[in-house]
């Protein structure tokens, strides 16, 4: 989780990842900053996100994506 | 005749009067809905004696901004969009730069309006349209004294100074520009448009245009979407899209995520793209993907109206290889010049500046006549009569097929997620910051990152939060890192060399 929330720091510093739940459907996060979160927890949880993980319910919060990759992580 | 940008509005809101023209996230405009607007808004214009002028539009994207572009058009005035994504310090400086009279909003935005210290006055679409009237004879006196060369809206890019330059385009290069796009891409009255492109760039044209030209229907695809991109597919499919001009980065966020082995946009026979490199590999599973549809990669800068070269993707590509630029459209040529303004020819294989010479080239940088001696020069190469190309800094090559392929910039000047950026005004603004004493930035191309090294007594999380306030967010740098100075070299300049070089080695 730790690693996670810096991936996330990286992109946002200035957002508290411990307690924000709105992350995608606040526009804290768009697209693009999607797109390269996904490809950076690819990299480092060595996991596959494909199209049907792709929705907010899963980027909202910090918990919520981490709770995808431990998914993610199991299926393999 | 007259050759204005909206001279086929009438005609297809007559034959189409209750097909969609333009379909947003809250909302849609008929064509006859679309006319009847565009008039209202022109008829009040007129009323308040404002002529030839910039009047700003603070809208959300919607149909009903594009009837207020329109309307402006309509009054004989030119329209200069704004957006809520924008920092306030940069609308601040194109208010500056503009000195408009007048600013039509929405209910999205009006709270924001009273933060802009607009000195001008200020008014709602809705009071507009609300029992508005229609002065047919005052518009038609305007439309019969427009001419072809007159502006009709400015919008604003990355200056590399820290002041964004805004670019000045008439109705002949739109018209230009239009014929030869729908020539190429084969637009009718058929066309479905997926419209992905903010309102507040040029790069809307493609849809907007040829919308009400021939009768055609653009979706404003809702932002949101182009994160989830199964939806995507699935609104493409639901509105049965056939035509998209997207920019790359839209394009691979649906190959990327293996979309395609679930859902496959089906209506999509008309796929353009530009502004980056494709990557050949995402390129491929479009191919594989939509066999019969036709893919086009299209360049051209804002300068030059919309888009001013083409290539119609006809044969394989290898990984690593780049996409032609292809040809310029008809009714544009384009030269090449080397370092002392000679023509680089075909056969030389060598490379040069990409110049633009036609119809396409906008009228300039508003008010401010030095950027535009700069880049809009005379021709080297005809010098009987004065005669104008537009440098675009890009430099290209022939390939042995004879077709133009893009190199690299002069400058300092990338394309980052579909956006043109000047570093330099990144640069600026970071030098700005209180206690910085230097800032240089590299854009990292492997890993689409830009990259800002600066000196001074901020941490490097607090530098992106405080450049979120001046800077657009797709400029704001994704990677900030603090250094002791700037390395120089031995004459003094910012050693860019040095600083890619501790960008590689870091990773």
């Amino acid at each position: 989780m730790d690693e996670l929330i810096e991936i996330l720091k990286d992109i946002h510093p200035d957002v508290d990842y411990e307690t924000a739940t709105d992350l995608v459907d606040g526009k804290i996060l768009d697209s693009f900053d999607i797109i390269s979160l996904v490809s950076e927890i690819a990299d480092k949880f060595d996991v596959v996100v494909s199209a049907e993980h792709m929705i907010p319910e899963n980027f909202n919060s910090a918990q919520a994506l981490w709770d995808l990759i431990q998914r993610l992580e199991d299926e393999e | 005749m007259h050759n204005h940008v909206l001279k086929d509005l009438k005609n297809t809101a007559g034959k189409f009067p209750d097909k969609k023209a333009f379909c947003g996230e809250h909302s849609a405009l008929t064509f006859q809905q679309l006319d009847h607007a565009v008039d209202t808004i022109g008829t009040f214009i007129l009323e308040k004696n404002i002529r030839k002028s910039p009047i700003v539009v603070f809208m959300e994207k919607s149909p009903e901004e594009v009837a207020t572009f329109f309307g402006i058009i309509r009054a004989g005035s030119y329209y200069v969009p704004i957006d809520a994504e924008m920092p306030s310090v940069r609308i601040h400086l194109i208010l500056e730069n503009v000195k408009s009279p007048l600013l039509i909003c929405d209910d999205s935005t009006f709270e924001k309006v009273g933060e802009l210290g607009f000195s001008g006055s200020i008014v709602k679409y809705s009071e507009i349209l609300d029992g508005g009237k229609i002065d047919d004879a005052a518009l038609s006196a305007v439309y019969n004294d427009s001419i072809d060369t007159d502006p009709l809206y400015i919008v604003f890019t990355s200056g590399s100074t820290g002041v964004p330059k805004g670019v000045v385009g008439c109705h002949r290069a739109v018209n230009d520009y239009i014929d030869q796009l729908s020539e190429v891409l084969g637009f009718s009255e058929e066309t479905v448009f997926g419209n992905q492109t903010p309102l507040y760039l040029d790069a809307c044209f493609k849809e907007l245009f040829p919308t009400i030209r021939y009768g055609a229907t653009t979706y404003f695809v809702p932002k949101a979407l182009f994160m989830q991109p199964l939806k995507l597919v699935q609104y493409l499919n639901e509105h049965e899209i056939n035509t998209v001009c997207w920019v790359v980065s839209a394009l691979t966020i649906i190959s990327t995520f293996g979309t395609f082995k679930t859902e496959i946009p089906k209506y999509l026979k008309t796929i353009a793209f530009g502004s980056e490199v494709f990557p050949i590999k995402q390129f491929r599973m479009w191919r594989q993907a939509l066999p019969e549809a036709t893919f086009t990669n299209l360049y051209g800068p804002t300068e030059g109206t919309g888009m001013c070269c083409y290539y119609r993707v006809n044969r394989d590509f290898e990984d690593g290889d780049a996409i032609p630029i292809g040809r310029p459209f008809d009714n544009t040529d384009i030269l090449l010049l080397d370092e002392e303004d000679h023509e680089v020819t075909k056969e030389s294989g060598k490379q040069g500046e990409i110049c633009i010479r036609g119809t396409s080239l906008t009228l300039g940088y508003m008010n401010n006549p030095e950027k535009t001696s700069e880049a809009f020069t005379l021709n080297p190469l005809q010098t009987h009569w004065p005669e104008l190309i537009y440098r675009t800094g890009d430099i290209g090559r022939y390939n042995e097929a004879g077709e133009l392929m893009f190199v690299s910039r002069k400058d300092f000047q990338i394309k980052h997620m579909g956006h043109r950026i000047e570093l330099g005004e990144i640069e600026v603004n970071a030098q700005m910051i209180d206690g910085i004493t230097g800032a240089a930035c590299i854009y990292d191309k492997e890993k689409g990152k830009i990259v800002l090294f600066y000196s001074g007594n901020k941490e490097e999380a607090d530098m992106k939060v405080i450049l979120k306030d001046s800077l657009p967010r797709y400029m704001v740098p994704n990677v900030t890192r603090k250094l002791d100075r700037i390395p120089l070299t031995s004459n003094g300049k910012t050693d860019r060399v040095a600083l890619a070089e501790m960008v590689k080695t870091r990773s």
